[in-house]
């Protein structure tokens, strides 16, 4: 294991099979920072994420046996970035991917890449590894060339080793012997030519998969360090309530029970074991008398409420004249309701305080913005802090892991010097998690007398897709709660171009007179974050459900048309691939009842490009939604591990099924109501589609493109509009229910 | 004298069945021409109500199956009778029905071809209809979309396989006549009793029947059978705690829940779905007259048995400090410790009061019914196969306990439930019952 | 205490009986497979075997489990030599996050072990009560086809499978 630093700016030592070598160091301020300085006279950007830690050694390590470390700050939640990551350092360092071992987010070994959210892994940190280790093997090759007295071009790297034209060879760990690789990072690397790529682009199954499958322990959930505690905490009865009293003294009288932990109206119970936490937590709960003072809108009218609250107006898009213009004039608007994450194992932090020093494990999508917002709730110093991600459920966003770190945290400073383990209960991630905000939007849009758009006027509101922690201790949950409580730090829109509740909001299309307007409403009344894919799940389920209405006025085939207005060449090369592969014919007449449905998009108009195809029957008596064949075809970029991709995709179209077909947050005027599964029901695999497959347009060469939440808008589009296609009915609300359906049917 | 005597009783037996057979004797009508149909949409939806409030859809279609098409299997205690298709395919449904045919099939149980329909389709009931009722179901079933299904005989034993039995049955049983409004009463409990009577046929489950298979006239809502689950009494003799209100009872019909009842489970779950798509007036009306015949008549009794129930689920309600205190090693307060350490392990985690589940939290045991029948058949099944909401649909769910507890186990666990939630005495033997339920599961599931 | 038959071997247990197995496994007996995810009986994460079925071992009270057979996923095989439904969740690459996996393999080889060849409905049906968040269903309908070919090779040797 590695030896903890004493202060941030002393240089951190990694043992690797044993040997003890200058790893590297991390301190953007710090002496290592300034040390690089010299060398980078005026740095211009550099590659990725590699300018958050511009030194090589901050990325890659080199042991003494060996044994090569690849260091990210961005973090596995399930979507395969370890092996992918992997796969990028192999490839320009020439070794088998199987020798590297890869440290994810650390706030005291690996660089601060801020969240692991947005797509943005490959793009950023991907980059980052694929050229530090281009940097890396060049110094090899030049270190060798010193030692064997060569040139470099006579020198390859070749299985962890320098060879020579002669046959020579220097093993890596006999070039690196002490701080070889602290150099700082260059903004151009020797990259390989992607036409010699041996590992990337090649499927490689996941490092992860065979201890999940064997019950390794894998996950923050299977932590158990030596005379760790369980404990739970007990979540007040809705928003804002407050502790009035609570009789601790008989709780701590349970067998088991070590200590009830109150502040303010944050309270929680530390135990020997899980099951007498629990039954510890539930007396709690069962005592404690509360002031309840939530008042939550209706959720009946939740869309008009929020539209009418006071907005922040900005035009992100402006063309040609907004006047509507054309022949034909088609309006719409749609609606989102809240969506949970929903994570299947609740979230679960362990922190252990000891020596004036906080060490938490956390499935954290931000380990450094996570340390910064728990070192100012515990008023300590951020140095004093240390977050180390360890894997967790997937969370598809911002849920609760980071509020159930806090918990740990404030339980653990209560224990000094026992590890606490606090996991949530199902009814608490569910009631307490930030869910994906509802959204709403209209459009107005004409066409001309050949049928193309001429003119696109388009809204959307919507709640911050954010309120992560960073900073201030606000955004923490049990922060807010406190006898001091912390307060939220006012919210804010992601900016454009990646954009929060207007991400996706400006279509693609090529359009003469566009006008788009985002309407960011600061007020809250529930809590919301970052749910996969942000704001971009609504706009494009709101921008592709319009151009299918507006193909239908058009009386044009739904892919014809889009085709029609679009330039960039990767967006028709995907849209074509997946009309291909799925085997879409133009006019096609279908018996009442099945739908076949088209949509697109290029996630945050920027990252991967998905199109999807989907065949559904709708059955009329009930209006319940079969989902048959999905075929899809997406656009990543240079793609590093293929059968990543495909599950991701895979994925997020199950995944966006769900959402889309079934899922709701409710809530009472006071309550949120929705607590569990069976009262959030989400798709099961009876309701899963017949197939889905997933077709790759590998761009060997061109830069990573985000993935991970590319299918999330365009899934939800295509199946309304197949669900049009099947029924004549346009639905334009999700959750796309059976009884909404119904009722859009008829009789 | 004997011989002729013999010979007379032979002649008028001849002559009798002979009359019998032309009495029940009903000619093929002519098929409906296609071109007949165009409906009203008023009318359709209408039909569509009715067809809610009947639940037609739950017999006369197959698991998985297209609605309407049939396929259902119907359990009677002389064999299984598939649900038929109705919807308006011409060869296999009933598209070639004309109104007429369909009238007489839901009034006197002939099919258009003349053949005695047997009982499991409900023409009891059915006969009650109004003309305009009747016109709108059939309106509703000939706009459906036509599904090619082929009608799957019935499986019964011989002699009750020939159709001549339906007809024997129909002339014993059938008593045909619309519904008669009670001028005493009101215009919705009239409308609830048409309802409940007619198109609703509640009392297919709910009234037991005679050894013929048909409703005992005279015991009427006092507890019947249906989908192997006992339908409980809808009369004075309800098994409910607390008595019926009609607003618990719309609670219950329109959203599948009732807080001083529990929720529909078994056969109940797809009559609710159907309700929950009625209009809520007739919802409203069917409670209305249901309320005036289930439970005790009188108000003070009512009142007694209200408070009574209420007072002993307060006293019996499962509490956290009740559970967690037998860990501390208090004695436990009753005798069945093995039922109480399963029930505290596998039923205290939902069970208990208070908690966060608005949809799963169960009512406090000392109300439900099951806990509260004579016969614990409808808990077992409760328990063994637990309660599952239509896919994607919000609803409570209760995992199933078959295989997670052994029969031993379960056994346990219901004499500790029924002891300790229940004023009722014991019940005698749950392991026999639990056998039968076994073996009925068993039967079900094989091909 | 009571005495647990957990993959073949015995375990004394001194946790109060109304325990849920589920903590019993992963707090006494360091088994991490098995997951808590909703501790009602409605995800299936917590699945194990016992007796053949599949249970939820979050609701299942160890006073109910002696004397009976529990298997976890660490029974199926080891990460140097996994088992058939391991394997065909490793060749499918059937897991996301994985938290939902363990659960899925375990309810996999109950009904495997009761259908040797369930069609693709019957896998559905089979596997209903188990929720994957991330999406990863249609891989786990995969792996569970390809683990009743690869238990079928096993049992009957890899000749038969080659003249399919």
């Amino acid at each position: 294991m590695n030896a903890p630093l004493t202060t941030p700016t002393r240089r951190m030592f990694v043992a690797t099979g044993g040997a003890l070598v200058v790893s590297f160091a991390l301190a953007p301020h710090g002496a290592l920072a300034q040390a690089a300085k010299p060398n980078v006279p005026a740095q211009p950007k550099l590659p990725g994420s590699l300018g958050k830690a511009p030194v090589l050694d901050a990325w890659i390590g080199i042991g003494g046996n060996g044994g090569i470390t690849v260091f990210t700050g961005k973090a596995e939640l399930g979507q395969g970035i370890m092996t992918a990551l992997i796969q990028c350092a192999a490839e320009e360092l020439d070794v088998d991917p199987a020798a590297i071992a890869l440290v994810t987010a650390d706030t005291e070994r690996t660089a601060n890449e801020g969240y692991t959210a947005g797509s943005h892994s490959m793009q950023d940190s991907g980059t980052a590894i694929l050229n530090a280790a281009a940097q890396v093997r060049a110094i090899l090759i030049e270190l060798a060339a010193t030692r064997l007295n060569l040139t470099a071009n006579q020198l390859h790297a070749k299985g962890g080793a320098i060879v020579a034209d002669d046959g020579r060879s220097l093993a890596y760990k006999d070039l690196v012997l002490g701080q070889e690789l602290h150099r700082a990072a260059q903004p151009q690397s020797p990259l390989k030519d992607p036409k010699s790529y041996t590992v990337i682009g090649k499927p490689m199954r996941r490092v992860d998969i065979p201890g999940k499958v064997t019950g390794a322990p894998m996950y923050v959930q299977d932590l158990r360090p030596e005379g760790m505690l369980h404990a739970r905490v007990v979540r007040p009865p809705n928003y804002g309530a407050e502790l009035v009293s609570v009789d601790i003294a008989t709780v701590e009288k349970l067998p088991g029970v070590i200590k009830v932990v109150r502040d303010g109206s944050f309270i929680a119970v530390a135990a020997q074991g899980e099951f007498q936490a629990i039954e510890a937590m539930n007396m709690l709960a069962s005592i404690a008398q509360w002031r309840k003072v939530a008042s939550l809108p209706d959720e009946a009218t939740i869309h008009q409420f929020l539209t009418r609250l006071p907005a922040q107006d900005e035009v992100i898009a402006n063309k040609g004249s907004p006047a509507q213009q054309g022949t034909h004039v088609v309006n719409a608007a749609y609606t989102r309701p809240y969506l949970a994450h929903g994570s299947i194992g609740p979230s679960c932090a362990v922190a252990l305080y000891k020596a004036n020093k906080l060490t938490v494990w956390t499935h954290s999508q931000g380990v450094f913005p996570l340390r910064a917002s728990l070192a100012n709730m515990l008023q300590l110093r951020p140095e004093q802090v240390h977050c180390i991600h360890v894997e967790g459920s997937g969370c598809y966003g911002h849920n609760a892991a980071d509020d159930a770190a806090a918990d740990a945290a404030l339980i653990a400073r209560a224990i000094p010097g026992r590890p606490i383990r606090v996991q949530w209960m199902r009814e608490q991630e569910h009631g307490w998690e930030p869910f994906g905000p509802a959204m709403a939007s209209s459009v107005s849009g004409a066409i001309d007398g050949s049928g193309r758009i001429v003119s696109w006027n388009y809204a959307v509101w919507s709640n911050t897709h954010s309120t992560r922690p960073g900073g201030p201790a606000g955004n923490l949950l049990a922060a807010q709660y406190l006898a001091r409580p912390f307060q939220p730090p006012a919210p804010k829109e992601i900016p454009l171009p990646d954009g929060g509740g207007d991400r996706n909001a400006i279509p693609l299309y090529t359009i003469p007179n566009e006008h788009v307007v985002d309407h960011f409403i600061p007020q809250m009344p529930l809590r919301v974050s970052a749910l996969r894919g942000l704001g971009a799940y609504h706009n494009v389920f709101s921008v592709e459900s319009f151009m299918d209405e507006l193909a239908l006025a058009a009386k044009a085939d739904p892919v014809e048309f889009r085709l029609k207005h679009l330039d960039d060449p990767r967006a028709r090369d995907v849209i074509t691939k997946a009309a291909q592969e799925f085997g879409w014919k133009k006019g096609e007449t279908r018996p009442r009842g099945q739908g076949r449905g088209f949509a697109f998009a290029r996630y945050k108009n920027s990252a991967a490009y998905c199109a999807l195809a989907v065949d559904v029957t709708v059955e009329r008596e009930t209006g319940e939604v079969h989902l048959g064949r999905i075929v899809a075809a997406i656009d990543s970029g240079q793609a590093v591990n293929p059968d990543g991709i495909r599950n991701q995709i895979e994925g997020a179209i199950v995944q966006s099924a769900s959402w889309t077909l079934y899922e709701t947050v409710t809530f009472d005027r006071t309550d949120i109501t929705s607590r569990d599964w069976s009262s959030y029901p989400i798709l099961r695999f009876p309701q899963a589609p017949e197939s889905v497959t997933v077709h790759i347009i590998d761009r060997p060469g061109e830069p990573f493109l985000g993935t991970g939440e590319a299918g999330q808008g365009p899934t939800a589009a295509a199946i309304a509009n197949a669900i049009a296609d099947a029924t004549g009915a346009r639905l334009r609300d999700l959750p796309l229910t059976a009884d909404r359906i119904k009722q859009a049917i008829g009789v | 004298m004997l011989a002729r005597a013999l010979l007379g009783l032979v002649i008028a037996t001849v002559v009798a069945f002979g009359a019998f057979v032309a009495w029940q004797w009903r000619g093929e009508l002519p098929p409906a021409t296609a071109s007949a149909h165009s409906f009203d949409p008023g009318i359709v939806a209408k039909g569509a109500q009715l067809a809610a409030v009947g639940d037609c859809a739950v017999c006369h279609t197959r698991a998985g199956g297209k609605p309407y098409a049939g396929g259902f299997p119907v359990e009677t205690p002389f064999g299984v009778v598939y649900g038929t298709n109705i919807t308006p395919d011409r060869d296999t449904g009933i598209g070639a029905w004309s109104e007429e045919a369909f009238r007489r099939a839901m009034r006197e149980g002939v099919a258009r071809d003349g053949a005695h329909l047997y009982p499991a389709f409900p023409y009891d009931h059915f006969t009650r209809l109004t003309d305009g009722d009747i016109s709108a179901l059939y309106a509703f079933l000939m706009t459906r979309e036509q599904v090619s299904q082929p009608d799957r005989p019935p499986e019964l034993s011989f002699p009750l396989n020939w159709r001549i039995f339906a007809a024997a049955w129909q002339l014993l049983f059938l008593d045909k006549g619309a519904w008669r409004n009670d001028p005493a009463q009101s215009a919705q409990w009239n409308r609830g009793a048409y309802l409940v009577e007619g198109v609703g046929h509640c009392g297919a489950c709910h009234t037991p029947r005679n050894r013929l298979g048909a409703e005992a006239r005279d015991r009427r809502f006092a507890g019947g059978e249906g989908e192997g689950w006992s339908a409980p009494a809808l009369d004075a003799a309800s098994p409910a705690p607390v008595p019926w209100t009609a607003d618990q009872l719309y609670n219950y019909l329109r959203r599948g829940f009732a807080d001083q009842h529990g929720l529909a489970a078994g056969p109940m779950q797809p009559v609710v779905a159907d309700l929950a798509r009625a209009p809520e007036a007739d919802v409203r009306a069917i409670a209305t007259y249901v309320a005036t015949i289930i439970g005790p008549r009188d108000p003070a009794d009512r009142k007694r048995q209200t408070d009574a129930a209420l007072a002993f689920a307060q006293q019996r309600a499962v509490t956290v400090g009740d559970v967690t205190r037998a860990t501390t090693g208090a004695a436990p307060a009753d005798t069945h410790s093995a039922g109480k350490a399963l029930f505290d392990g596998a039923c205290a985690t939902c069970h208990r009061s208070g908690g966060g589940l608005p949809v799963s939290r169960p009512v406090p045991l000392a109300l439900s019914t099951p806990v509260n029948e004579s016969d614990p058949g409808n808990l077992l099944r409760i328990v063994l196969d637990g309660i599952h909401p239509a896919p994607g649909r919000r609803g409570p769910i209760m995992p199933a306990f078959s295989g997670m507890l052994t029969d031993q186990q379960i056994v346990a666990l219901a004499d500790y439930v029924r002891s300790r939630y229940s004023r009722g005495p014991a019940w005698p033997n749950v392991a026999a019952a639990l056998a039968g339920v076994r073996r009925a599961q068993t039967l079900r599931e094989a091909p | 205490m009571t005495v647990l038959n957990v993959n073949g071997k015995q375990h004394e247990v001194h946790a109060d009986p109304r325990t849920p197995l589920l903590y019993v496994l992963r707090n006494d007996l360091a088994l991490n497979a098995a997951k808590f995810g909703c501790g009602l009986g409605q995800c299936g994460a917590c699945t194990v075997l016992v007796d053949h079925n599949p249970v939820f071992s979050c609701l299942t009270p160890i006073s109910a489990l002696e004397g009976r057979y529990i298997r976890t996923v660490e029974d199926l095989g080891t990460i140097d030599k996994p088992g058939p439904v391991q394997r065909a969740f490793i060749e499918e690459q059937a897991a996301q996050c994985g938290y939902c996996i363990p659960g899925m393999m375990m309810r996999a080889q109950a009904l495997l072990e009761k259908n040797a060849a369930p069609d693709d409905a019957q896998i559905r049906a089979a596997m209903a009560p188990n929720l994957c968040r991330c999406g990863t269903q249609m891989r786990i309908l995969r792996a569970v086809h390809r683990a009743a070919r690869l238990m079928t090779v096993e049992l009957q040797g890899p000749v038969k499978e080659a003249q399919k």
